[in-house]
C-alpha cells in the first residue's frame, strides 16, 4: 500500500446517517476471498434491488467514477468487519468525510489508505447542499488537512498518527519489527512478573 | 504520593511496551481470540511468509459459520469452506482450535470466559467488535480489523492509542424484570449510538457489583453499540469465584500470586474520569429497541416516536427507521405483532439468560416459532441437565447448537424480509439478519414474552409468581 499527500477526484454525496458496517458489506458477501475484489458489495442492500440489479432512484449508483464520500454522521459504526473497508477501496474510494465515524471503522480505513477525515457539522451540511445528487471535482490536501470542492474550502480533523501513516503508506508489522528487542524485553519480563497470565496447560 | 489511577491507567501501563512521539503505544498481548472471520488476517500473514509469533496465546473457534442444526453435514459449500480455511489455519500455525465437534466449542466471546482464558488483567484481542465483553473480568480486551488481527498474529502486539476515561455509575437497585440488558439499552439512549466514542467504560455502582458475571458480560459486551471499543468492570469475589477452577485459569502458585495482582484493578478512590454519568438503578424499565439503531429504544410501555413532533434532524432519522421497521408514529410498541424469536448470542446466550427466558415460557406455549441457540456447548449441556432445553422444545421453540446463529445470519440463520423478530442480539442495524429484517432487541426474558404473547409485551406480570 502506498502513501498519499494529495489527492483529486469526483466527490458525491451519501447524505445517510448510521451507515453501519452491515449496511456497507452485508455479511453474507464475507467469505470472499480479497483478491476477488469487493467493490460490486459495497452497500449492496442500499444500492440493489432483490435480484442484485443496481436501482436507479439510488443517486449513488449514478457516479462510479468517484473517489471521494461526502457522508452522514456515524459512519462505519458496528462491527470490526474490515470488508466494509475493502468495499468502499475496491469501488474506488481514498477518502470518506464525515461528522463523525466508528472508532474500528477509521483505524482500519487508515490500514489501508483510506482517509477518514472528520468534519464539523456546519461544513457537511455546506459540502452536501453543493453536490446535490450530483458530483463537483474536489481534491484533498492530507499536509494541511483539508478539502477543496469546487470554491469551498473545508479543514478536516484527522490523528496525526493517522496523517503520517497515510502520508507514508507505512506497514505496521514492518514498523513493529523494529522494535523486536522491546517486545522480547518486556515479554520476558511478564513472564517472570505475571506468570499466571499465561494459560495452563490444560487437557 | 503517586497520582490516582483509574483502572484504565493500570491496564494500560503494564501493557505498555512502547510509547511513541505521537502517542500511540505499543501494547502487549495475552490472548488473541480468531475465528472464521480472520480468513483475511491469514492471508495477509500468508502474503509475507510470517509466521504466528505466539501461538500458545492464539485460541481458535469456529462460530460465526458454525450450524445450529445438522452439523455432520454442512450443505453450503461456502460456509464449509470458510470453517475449512480456519482449520488449515489453526492447523498451519499449530493454534489451539476449539472444532465444531468440540465439546468446548461456543461463541468465542462466551468460551473465553468459560475456559478461563479470560482473566481480570490481561489484554485481549480478538477481530470481533464485542471483544469488549470480555473487559467485564477487569480486563482491557477491545475488537480490531483485519490489518490488526495479522498484526497480532505476526508480533503479539498491537498498536493503540489510548482512550479517555468515563465512568458510568449504576446506582441502586433494579426492578424484577429488569436485566444487565435493560441498563445497557438505557444509557446508549441516553448518550447515543457514539456517545462513548473515544472513551473506555468503566461500569461502577452498586447495580454493578450486584450484577453476576454473566450480567457484567452482558453489560460490557454491548458498549460498543453506544461507540465505546471498550467496557469494563472492576474485579472483585465474583469475579475470581467464577474464575477459579477453569480449564486454563492459573492454578497453584500461580493462582495465589495472580489473585494479589488482581486485588490492585480497581480504580484509585480519587481517580480523575474525563466524563462520569450517573444513573438511577430503579428508574430502569424493561427496554426494546423499535429503530433501526440501538439508541432507538424505548421503556416497553412507552409510544412510538411522532417524527412530526421532532426537529428537522431527528424527524428525518426517526422516519427513516419506523418506515423500515413497519411501525405506525405515536402508537404503543408494547401489543406489535411479531413474527417469530431468537434467544442466543455472545450478549445474551448464556446460562443465566437461558434461566430467566425458561422461566417465562415455563408450562406456555409460543404463539410464533422461535429457535434457541445457546452460547456454548457446554451451555448447552448444562440447560439440558437443568431441565431448560425441554421447557423450550416444549413450548414449541426450535433448540439448535451453539454459534453466533441468527445475530448476524452468517450460518444461514436468517430473518425473512420484512419479518419481524424479537431478538436477544445486539443490534438492529438494517439487513442485520436478513435483507429487511425487522429487528427488536431485548432481554431473553423480553422475548420470552414476546414468544409467548406473540407480541411485543411487558414480561413482568408474565412473571408473577415464579422465580425470575
Ligand atoms: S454472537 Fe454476534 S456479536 Fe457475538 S461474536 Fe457472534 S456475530 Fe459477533
Amino acid at each position: 500500500m502506498g502513501g498519499w499527500t494529495t489527492h483529486a477526484g469526483l466527490a458525491v454525496a451519501l447524505p445517510l446517517a448510521n451507515i453501519d458496517t452491515d449496511q456497507l458489506i452485508p455479511a453474507r458477501f464475507m467469505s470472499v476471498p480479497r483478491a476477488d475484489g469487493y467493490g460490486q458489495y459495497l452497500l449492496h442492500d442500499l444500492r440493489r434491488d432483490a435480484d442484485g440489479t443496481l436501482t436507479e432512484d439510488c443517486a449513488f449508483n449514478a457516479h462510479a467514477d468517484a473517489s471521494i464520500l461526502i457522508a452522514g454522521e456515524n459512519f462505519g459504526s458496528g462491527s470490526s468487519r474490515e470488508a466494509a473497508v475493502y468495499a468502499l477501496v475496491d469501488a474506488g474510494f481514498r477518502a470518506v468525510i464525515a461528522p463523525r465515524f466508528g472508532d474500528i471503522f477509521a483505524s482500519n480505513a487508515v490500514n489501508n489508505g483510506l482517509l477518514p477525515a472528520q468534519i464539523g457539522a456546519a461544513d457537511y451540511d455546506a459540502l452536501i447542499n453543493q453536490l446535490g445528487g450530483g458530483t463537483v471535482r474536489a481534491s484533498i490536501d492530507l499536509e494541511a488537512g483539508q478539502i477543496t470542492l469546487a470554491e469551498t474550502i473545508v479543514t478536516f480533523v484527522l490523528d496525526e498518527s493517522w496523517r503520517i501513516k497515510l502520508i507514508n503508506g507505512w506497514d505496521d508489522i514492518d514498523l513493529t519489527q523494529q522494535h523486536r528487542n522491546s517486545i522480547d524485553t518486556f515479554k520476558d519480563h511478564r513472564r517472570r512478573t505475571a506468570a499466571w497470565a499465561w494459560p495452563a496447560a490444560a487437557e | 504520593m503517586s497520582q490516582p489511577r483509574t483502572l484504565l491507567d493500570k491496564l494500560w501501563a503494564s501493557h505498555e511496551i512502547l510509547r511513541r512521539d505521537d502517542g500511540v503505544s505499543l501494547l502487549w498481548v495475552d490472548r488473541h481470540l480468531v475465528h472464521e472471520g480472520s480468513h483475511h488476517a491469514f492471508a495477509k500473514l500468508a502474503a509475507r511468509e510470517a509466521q504466528v509469533a505466539t501461538p500458545e496465546l492464539t485460541f481458535a473457534v469456529v462460530d460465526h459459520y458454525a450450524p445450529t442444526r445438522n452439523r455432520g453435514q454442512i450443505a453450503d459449500p461456502q460456509i464449509a469452506r470458510m470453517i475449512e480455511t480456519l482449520r488449515a489455519n489453526a492447523h498451519e500455525h499449530g493454534l489451539q482450535l476449539f472444532d465444531l465437534d468440540d465439546p468446548r466449542q461456543g461463541i468465542v466471546h462466551v468460551i473465553g470466559p468459560e475456559q478461563g482464558l479470560t482473566l481480570p488483567g490481561l489484554l485481549i484481542t480478538c477481530g470481533d467488535s464485542h471483544t469488549s465483553t470480555h473487559g467485564a473480568f477487569g480486563a482491557l480486551a477491545f475488537g480490531i480489523g483485519a490489518t490488526e488481527v495479522a498484526h497480532v498474529l505476526a508480533t503479539q502486539t498491537v498498536w493503540q492509542k489510548k482512550p479517555k476515561a468515563m465512568r458510568i455509575r449504576v446506582e441502586g437497585a433494579v426492578a424484577p424484570g429488569v436485566t444487565a440488558k435493560d441498563i445497557a439499552l438505557n444509557w446508549i439512549v441516553r448518550l447515543g449510538t457514539g456517545g462513548a466514542q473515544g472513551y473506555a467504560i468503566e461500569y461502577a455502582g452498586s447495580a454493578i457489583r450486584d450484577l453476576t458475571m454473566e450480567g457484567r458480560m452482558t453489560l460490557c459486551n454491548l458498549s460498543i453499540e453506544g461507540g465505546a471499543r471498550f467496557g469494563m468492570v472492576a474485579p472483585d469475589e465474583a469475579t475470581q469465584a467464577y474464575v477459579k477452577d477453569r480449564p486454563f485459569a492459573p492454578i497453584g502458585e500461580d493462582w495465589t500470586a495472580a489473585v494479589v495482582a488482581w486485588s490492585d484493578l480497581a480504580s484509585d478512590e480519587n481517580a480523575e474520569f474525563d466524563r462520569e454519568i450517573r444513573i438511577d438503578a430503579a428508574e430502569i424499565a424493561p427496554t426494546v429497541t423499535w429503530g433501526i439503531s440501538p439508541e432507538q429504544a424505548l421503556p416497553v410501555n412507552a409510544t412510538l416516536p411522532d417524527p412530526t413532533a421532532l426537529d428537522a434532524g431527528k424527524a428525518e432519522a426517526t422516519r427513516a427507521a419506523l418506515d423500515y421497521m413497519g411501525l405506525i408514529p405515536g402508537r404503543p410498541l408494547a401489543g406489535t405483532p411479531v413474527d417469530q424469536v431468537f434467544i442466543g448470542s455472545c450478549t445474551n446466550g448464556r446460562i443465566e439468560d437461558l434461566r430467566a427466558a425458561a422461566a417465562v415460557l415455563a408450562g406456555r406455549r409460543a404463539k410464533v416459532p422461535g429457535l434457541v441457540s445457546p452460547g456454548s456447548q457446554p451451555i448447552k449441556a448444562q440447560a439440558e441437565q437443568e431441565g431448560l432445553a425441554e421447557i423450550f422444545i416444549e413450548a414449541g421453540l426450535e433448540w439448535g447448537a451453539s454459534g453466533c446463529s441468527m445475530c448476524v445470519g452468517m450460518n444461514g440463520d436468517l430473518v425473512g424480509a420484512g419479518m419481524r423478530c424479537a431478538s436477544s442480539t445486539n443490534r438492529n442495524f438494517r439487513g442485520r439478519q436478513g435483507r429487511g429484517a425487522r429487528t427488536h432487541l431485548m432481554s431473553p426474558a423480553m422475548v420470552a414474552a414476546a414468544a409467548v404473547t406473540g407480541t411485543i409485551a411487558d414480561v413482568r406480570p408474565l412473571l408473577r409468581g415464579r422465580a425470575p
